[in-house]
């Protein structure tokens, strides 16, 4: 299955959203993220299933202005 | 007391945490600025990165409110989902609201900016909008439920000051009760004060602290300066007039001729 991970097109098995975080080793409980547009609250990761080609943005704090 | 959206607060001053040479001078900075907002930002974690907690752990030592931005966003559904995706990170409302309109001097789209103001505030965001020195923006952004405004003064970063005085001016007077901070464009404490002494509630700056030679003795020069500022506004100030009056009393002076 081909994702596109924060604008990167990457090959991935994993079926849900928390299971592609898990594989890509993001760990922590400063991450958001979104898929297609939608944010996917972190309760929700476990169950939201992945389909090809879904696009997936992972953000994390930053220093900010 | 400034309160906004409720929260009260002593400290005049919003300070921005990008650009310092380390962490450990961003927290001196902070501390010494006396400020109780910061402002913070999202960017895309790489796998198994570790940058966002580092920092995370930082804000959180620093105990003060962050007030995360939607910086680097062109349009309003951008920002609406980083804002989303801000408040499940910070677990806060409040949201400074970025919609950039023009590349070069990071003027905002205000027309983007207000659709999302209307759409973040409908769903229960406290919206700091970014925006111009506009009186009908600032009208519109205040009818979709904004309860602050944060006027530029100049581009972002570029420490110019105060470009159009009379139209900041002109924002207090349209806008009696609403808090109105400067956002962008302030350079020196003394323009800080300046716009304070127009009446401003707050200031919000960044690059003017971190790039300093001194990072935290300048936030501590903004602070104290946001204060005179403030207290010279409420003091009542003696308006400017083109010719002299004498300031020692002339009455019972000695007559030598």
């Amino acid at each position: 299955m081909k994702l596109i991970i924060n604008g990167e097109t990457q090959v991935c098995e994993a079926v849900t959203l928390a299971e592609l975080l898990h594989v890509l080793e993001y760990e922590g409980d400063w991450l958001a993220t979104a898929v297609n547009g939608d944010l996917v609250h972190r309760e929700d990761r476990a169950d939201h299933r992945l389909d090809d080609g879904d696009r997936i943005e992972i953000l994390s704090p930053m220093q900010g202005g | 007391m400034l309160s906004l959206y409720d929260a009260a607060l002593s400290s005049r001053l919003l300070l921005g945490t990008a650009r310092y040479p380390s962490p450990a001078v961003l927290a001196e900075a902070v501390s010494r600025s006396g400020a109780e907002i910061v402002t913070v930002s999202l960017r895309r974690e790489t796998a198994g990165g570790k940058t966002g907690g580092a920092f995370f752990e930082l804000i959180r030592q620093l105990a003060v409110r962050v007030l995360p931005n939607t910086a680097g966003c062109h349009s309003a559904s951008e920002a609406i989902l980083t804002a989303k995706m801000a408040r499940e990170i910070f677990g806060t409302d409040w949201i400074k609201l970025e919609v950039i309109g023009h590349h070069d001097s990071l003027q905002p789209d205000v027309f983007e900016l207000v659709e999302a103001a209307r759409i973040l505030c409908a769903e229960g965001f406290c919206v700091f909008p970014y925006t111009t020195d506009d009186l009908v923006v600032g009208e519109k952004l205040v009818s979709v439920g904004c309860r602050v405004l944060m006027p530029w003064c100049a581009p972002i970063g570029s420490a110019a000051g105060p470009r159009n005085p009379s139209a900041l001016t002109a924002m207090r007077s349209a806008f009696p009760d609403i808090p109105l901070i400067v956002d962008a464009g302030i350079g020196r404490p003394s323009h800080a004060a300046t716009v304070m002494e127009f009446g401003y509630d707050a200031v919000l700056l960044n690059t003017a602290v971190a790039v300093a030679g001194d990072p935290p003795a300048m936030a501590e020069a903004f602070g104290k300066a946001i204060e005179a500022g403030r207290l010279a506004y409420l003091s009542g100030m003696l308006e400017p007039r083109d010719m002299a009056v004498p300031s020692t009393p002339v009455v019972g002076k000695g007559v030598f001729a």
